[in-house]
């Protein structure tokens, strides 16, 4: 086995994890703030990516235009669905909250069939698509952009969750929804913030995916679930431990494909995400009884 | 109470028979297309083209007097679904043929059904194993993989380009192709060195073509449908990998083109002939087909036609030629279509035999070069 085939394997890797740990990171956040394990998340990059296609050819927005546009819009269809399915839910038990966003899910992907067709969409790359050298591997312009991107985003996580107010109070219900709200925080604002934000950040996440993964109204299915895999194995963390877990996965499946047999792929990463249920439901990092932000 | 019963049934009575007598019974057929699901892309131009094609015979007086009416269900590509609705079409719509379904996976499912009830069908999927064995009421319109794998295989034989790795999606397709591939190399001469698959809603392949690099092809097959043989384009070209990329004719329209952008220049693949219609030389047996084809299909729905409509335009037309040789039922439209000969359609020239239920020859496909956003032909 040549080296910079090895090197290859991660690089590419290292990159798909990236996406992964983006779209990982808005799970956790809606499941820390909430207890609820939000299945619509993957529609919010799959939202991302077809309203920057419509801002860029229909509206003819530039591209640095079309990015906040569409994250807008994204984040107001997310507060919609809080709104309309999470909000007036009678008996919020996990179960009840899992169906809906499930339901939800396919709903918004319905509805996006209906307006964008059911045709795969290519955005154009931010800067370019040459391809950049590093050692005998290869890795595109793109690459750097969402791992720089992701990299913003966990920044801005850790300071929101520990240095500002809201933040904070999002953590309190964490811990304890009842206590939280004894002591004056209005949980249901902070549900809602959690929607927004993790809405925002789907569609960033898809945005800046589209150009090398393409876009459809059902990218949001795959693209979710292998999301939801690293949040698993990162325990749900919305820190570096998701993040983590999204390249781990990423790497283990592209050595995988590449060592062992590319047929094994996705087999790989479910397989690893049962593993943890079973031996590891607190994550890979996560001490048995830990916090959760 | 008596009279305006008997007045009642005299006028039904009437009314029955007088239908006869104005006009022979319209002959039914059904439609199984994959209009919504994964298989969208196949299913709504053959449901489009099977409407327009059956729109405009009857628009000209049906076919002997005989109108056609077309029953359309949609599958959403499920099998299950394609039985139930196969079932459906023959025993509530009393159908006398049947067009679809558009996938192989649907199609092999509903043989049976066919088979039992006795009614012709007439498939739009690709699979080989369709109409190998022969079965007596299943015909196909869609080329065998086996003609597309011919003809790129040919072409590496004369470039003398014979080390060859292949990447097979991991559906239906993909897995007949890989099949082909595998069986028919060795008939050519061309050596496989590596054997990879990518799954359907994978977005990046660098992982199994950065192994394929390793193992020094002279030619790389993918096998697939969109959206992964883009990315599989977009992926060859940030490897730097300088054998030349072969695809499927399951890409062979401009969504490819347009999906993979730069990095489709230089792709070569088989393709019906339907995408280079105009460029084709006057005398091709096809042309005119070909062209009416687009041409209407632009007119009705502002859209390139495809060679996936054209699957379900061939299987009107073939039924309705059926109808013109004096068949109305589905046994006499079944004998009718098996002494099809020379039927110069999109997909090829069509001819059947009690041996032969697919009915088309190499001359099917062209082997077509992307060079600068459009098609060229391979010489």
């Amino acid at each position: 086995m040549e080296f910079n085939q090895i090197l290859q394997y991660t690089l590419s890797g290292l990159s798909t994890g990236a996406i992964y740990a983006l779209i990982g990171i808005g799970f956790s956040i809606i499941y820390n703030a909430t207890g609820i394990i939000n299945f619509a998340q993957g529609e919010f990059v799959m939202l991302g990516g077809l309203l920057t296609l419509s801002s860029l050819q229909l509206l003819k927005l530039p591209l640095w235009a079309a990015i906040p546009v569409s994250v807008a819009i994204s984040t107001v269809v997310g507060v919609i669905f809080e709104r309309l399915a999470i909000r007036p839910l009678r008996q919020p038990t996990p179960i009840n909250l899992v169906i809906i966003t499930i339901g939800g899910s396919i709903l918004i992907r319905g509805l996006a069939m209906l307006v964008w067709g059911k045709d795969t969409h290519a955005i154009p790359p931010f800067s370019g698509d040459t391809p950049i050298a590093i050692g005998g591997a290869t890795i595109l312009p793109q690459h750097l952009w969402i791992l720089a991107i992701t990299l913003v985003i966990i920044v801005f996580n850790k300071f929101y969750f520990y240095h500002t107010i809201s933040g904070k109070a999002m953590r309190a219900c964490a811990y304890n929804r009842r206590a939280a709200g004894l002591v004056g925080i209005d949980v249901k604002r902070m549900v809602l913030f959690s929607f927004i934000i993790s809405a925002a950040m789907g569609a960033v996440a898809g945005i800046i995916v589209a150009p090398l993964t393409m876009t459809a109204y059902d990218v949001g299915v795959m693209l979710g679930l292998k999301g939801f895999c690293a949040a698993i194995i990162g325990g749900m963390s919305s820190g570096i431990s998701t993040v983590i877990g999204g390249l781990l996965l990423g790497v283990l499946e592209s050595l995988g494909a590449g060592l062992i047999s590319s047929g094994y792929k996705d087999a790989i990463s479910f397989i690893i995400l049962l593993l943890i249920l079973f031996i590891r439901p607190q994550g890979l990092f996560g001490k048995a009884d830990s916090e959760r932000v | 109470m008596n009279v305006t019963v008997k007045h009642f049934v005299i006028a039904v009575i009437t009314l029955l028979f007088s239908t006869n007598v104005f006009a022979a019974a319209p002959i039914k057929i059904g439609g199984l297309f994959a209009v919504t699901g994964p298989a969208a892309f196949l299913g709504e131009p053959e449901r489009n083209s099977a409407k327009m094609v059956v729109d405009e015979i009857n628009k000209a007086g049906g076919v002997k007097g005989h109108k056609l009416e077309l029953i359309i269900y949609d599958t959403s590509g499920d099998a299950t679904k394609a039985v139930q609705l196969a079932t459906k079409l023959i025993k509530d719509d009393k159908v006398v043929a049947i067009i679809g379904p558009s996938t192989t996976g649907e199609t092999m499912a509903v043989i049976p059904v066919a088979e039992k009830e006795q009614v012709p069908l007439i498939s739009c999927s690709a699979g080989s194993k369709i109409s190998d064995p022969v079965k007596k009421w299943i015909f196909k319109t869609a080329q065998n993989d086996s003609l597309a794998v011919g003809r790129i295989f040919e072409y590496l034989q004369k470039a003398k380009q014979t080390n060859v790795s292949i990447l097979t999606v991991s559906d239906g397709f993909g897995a007949s192709g890989r099949e082909q591939l595998k069986s028919q190399a060795s008939k050519y001469g061309i050596t496989i060195v590596s054997d990879d698959t990518y799954g359907p809603k994978d977005t990046d392949m660098t992982a199994q073509l950065t192994k394929i690099r390793g193992s020094h092809p002279q030619a790389i097959i993918c096998w697939g449908t969109n959206p992964g043989p883009a990315v599989i384009a977009k992926n060859v070209r940030q490897l730097g990998i300088k054998s030349p990329l072969f695809m499927s004719h399951g890409v062979s329209s401009k969504k490819f083109i347009e999906l993979a952008g730069d990095a489709a220049e230089g792709i070569k693949l088989p393709s019906g002939k339907v995408v280079v219609a105009d460029m084709l030389p006057g005398t091709d047996k096809q042309k005119k087909s070909l062209m009416s084809f687009v041409k209407d299909y632009q007119k009705h729905y502002k859209a390139e036609g495809d060679h996936f409509g054209g699957h379900a335009w061939d299987a009107v037309m073939l039924i309705k030629s059926a109808v013109e040789n004096g068949a109305d039922s589905a046994a006499s439209i079944r004998d009718q279509l098996e002494k099809t000969k020379g039927f110069a359609g999109i997909g090829g020239s069509f001819t059947y035999s009690a041996l032969d239920h697919a009915g088309l020859g190499k001359d099917a496909f062209v082997l077509v070069e992307i060079k600068n956003k459009d098609w060229a032909i391979v010489k």
